[in-house]
């Protein structure tokens, strides 16, 4: 075939055929995907509320509520979890911005005695091998190392340096700082939360 | 052209990392583990296969002045249509690979082989030579993450060789990236320059 | 003023473009070998990086937004990138010469520097208002042509010195951007604000 002449319609009918083409393409994946991308999101938070919570048979998706607790910043997300009428606990979806490399959010669980039942780490930038061990460390039997079945109420949530009852994660102070007090945070809506529901 | 001869060319004689030193970016990017490298080399492979097919096959009918910028527009609709299939399907390691999917547009490589090559062959050799320089780079790149990861924390696709406390963590870091990539082209010269 | 101070520093040395994001390493390795071609390129590239910024940042929060073609996303800023670098290319060869000679041979090279788009998508995913994308981009481009001018003093001398065969050029030129971005680690960490 004979290679088309770069005269100007010429030029201009085959980008217009390319682009039109290309973005009708673009529109009917767009159209196609959207479904499943918004399926994929809500599964990863579904996921994590399901892995931090004891068992519960509600859609706690359903009835999420947002909590301020920090004047200016985005609200806490609170997943409330209930086994028939019985209130089990909450998942809360929180935040902080003093990690080592920017913001670190994380899904902690509680039951409905405000004990941590689990967390999960959903985003962060923490330097890898160091602080991005966070997700494993804040679970681990030695030392005192773990934050799962400890009430934030009773025990201190802050690092060992800071005269605190939780080992930071080695050489990443900052990002196991910012862990907890993100924690800490979490706490709070929680409870927000729960005195909100005791006084309807 | 024999098209075993294309794919060897892509995998070793123009390996697009190790000799025409292209795609730097994702290279050094997403190659903290092989895992992610090998994640990589692949979507670009995909990429680089579907662009190569449709700029051969419809060469002939755009003009001279316009084909760079009906390239980049056929690039990144690929580019564009991998980014929605992975965050439909594939959502964990989107957000590892996280910016360097829809950089994949700005990947010296893609847009090197269709000016290179797609625009001046059959659509059968193309796709030929989509496969050798993704399978290059894919090949490449999960080298890259192999050494990384293994220096860096014991581990090869996330299965332990030796204890972690005894990685080098700056392999994983950054400098590692630099660092082991330059080693490796190194290696590379001295057994092409042997053989 | 506290979060433009923030994004400023962070973007020159905490989070340099160059040593910790990996992007705009093509130019980066391949525009360093003298000095003064390493001043045209970071010249060239700041100049640009500010007006695709604005060009897509605008596009984006009045055209893409509104009609809900968030997903042409890609498509229409690496062709506004493009269109700019071309635009550019001819404006100034008429209005000023002087600045076309210097900065004429980098600009081409432009339109393929992966740190043009990521900075107009970064700024997009991090949610910046117009003065804080600005800030990030103009922020960005000093780093990078901090990296890019410090690199080539280094490879300047690299030349005078005697490297076995197979490490010759590039792999020697890597381990010195290795221990380069081992020195802007020391950067991690420092918050402001």
């Amino acid at each position: 075939m004979k290679k088309l002449a770069s005269t100007l319609p010429n030029m201009i009918i085959s980008l217009g055929v390319i682009t039109i083409v290309a973005s009708a393409l673009l529109a009917w994946a767009n159209g196609v995907t959207a479904e499943p991308i918004a399926a994929a999101e809500k599964q990863t938070r579904v996921d994590a509320i399901k892995d931090v919570l004891p068992a519960f048979d509600n859609d706690p998706l359903a009835k999420a509520q947002d909590v301020n607790v920090i004047v200016g910043g985005n609200p806490f997300i609170v997943y409330p979890a209930f086994e028939g009428d019985k209130f089990v606990g909450a998942a809360v979806e929180g935040y902080t911005l003093n990690g080592f490399s920017g913001e670190v959010k994380v899904m902690y669980g509680f039951d409905a005695d405000g004990v941590v039942r689990g967390y999960q780490v959903l985003s962060h930038a923490e330097t890898p091998g160091l602080g991005a061990k966070m997700n494993e460390w804040f679970r681990m039997e030695e030392g005192n190392r773990s934050v799962i079945d400890k009430d934030p109420a009773t025990v201190n949530m802050t690092v060992a340096k800071d005269g605190g009852d939780i080992d930071a994660i080695t050489a990443a102070t900052i990002s196991s700082r910012a862990f907890l007090s993100a924690l800490c945070d979490c706490y709070k809506a929680f409870v927000t939360y729960k005195n909100d529901r005791n006084n309807e | 052209m024999n098209k075993l001869r294309i794919i060897y060319n892509g995998l070793v004689v123009e390996n697009p990392t190790f000799v025409l030193l292209l795609g730097m970016c994702p290279t050094l990017g997403t190659t903290g583990s092989a895992m992610n490298g090998m994640s990589m080399g692949l979507a670009t492979m995909g990429v680089l296969i579907c662009s190569n097919i449709v700029i051969s096959a419809i060469k002939s009918l755009v003009p001279d002045k316009v084909r760079i910028p009906a390239f980049i527009v056929v690039i990144a609709t690929f580019v564009t249509l991998l980014q929605m299939m992975m965050q439909a399907y594939l959502p964990e390691l989107n957000a590892s690979l996280g910016l360097f999917i829809p950089l994949i547009v700005v990947n010296c490589i893609v847009l090197g082989r269709a000016e290179a090559f797609a625009s001046r062959h059959s659509v059968i050799d193309s796709a030929f030579d989509g496969v050798g320089i993704g399978l290059g780079f894919t090949v490449a790149l999960t080298l890259l993450g192999a050494v990384r990861e293994i220096l860096g924390t014991g581990c090869v696709f996330g299965a332990q060789v030796y204890p972690e406390t005894y990685g080098s963590l700056v392999f994983v870091l950054a400098p590692g990236a630099f660092i082991a990539l330059g080693f490796l082209v190194a290696l590379f010269n001295y057994i092409r320059n042997r053989s | 003023m506290l979060t433009y101070l923030s994004i400023i520093v962070t973007a020159i040395f905490v989070n340099n473009i160059v040593f910790a994001q990996f992007l705009g390493i093509c130019p980066f390795l391949g525009v360093s070998k003298k000095l003064s071609s390493a001043t045209g390129m970071g010249a060239a590239v700041t100049f640009v990086m500010l007006l695709a910024t604005l060009v897509a940042w605008l596009l984006q929060i009045y055209v893409l937004d509104p009609l809900g073609l968030a997903y042409l996303q890609t498509i229409v800023f690496i062709l506004v990138i493009a269109a700019l670098v071309q635009m550019l290319e001819i404006i100034l060869k008429k209005i000023a010469p002087a600045l076309y000679q210097a900065l004429g041979v980098f600009l081409p090279l432009i339109t393929t520097n992966c740190a043009v788009l990521g900075v107009a998508i970064l700024v997009i995913q991090k949610g910046f208002n117009l003065g804080e994308s600005l800030t990030y981009a103009i922020a960005t481009a000093v780093g990078f042509t901090l990296a890019l001018v410090i690199f080539a003093g280094i490879r300047e001398k690299l030349t005078l010195v005697a490297v076995p065969g197979p490490m010759k050029g590039v792999p020697v030129a890597l381990l010195c951007a290795g221990l380069l971005a081992l020195a802007f680690m020391g950067f991690s960490g420092i918050s402001i604000g």
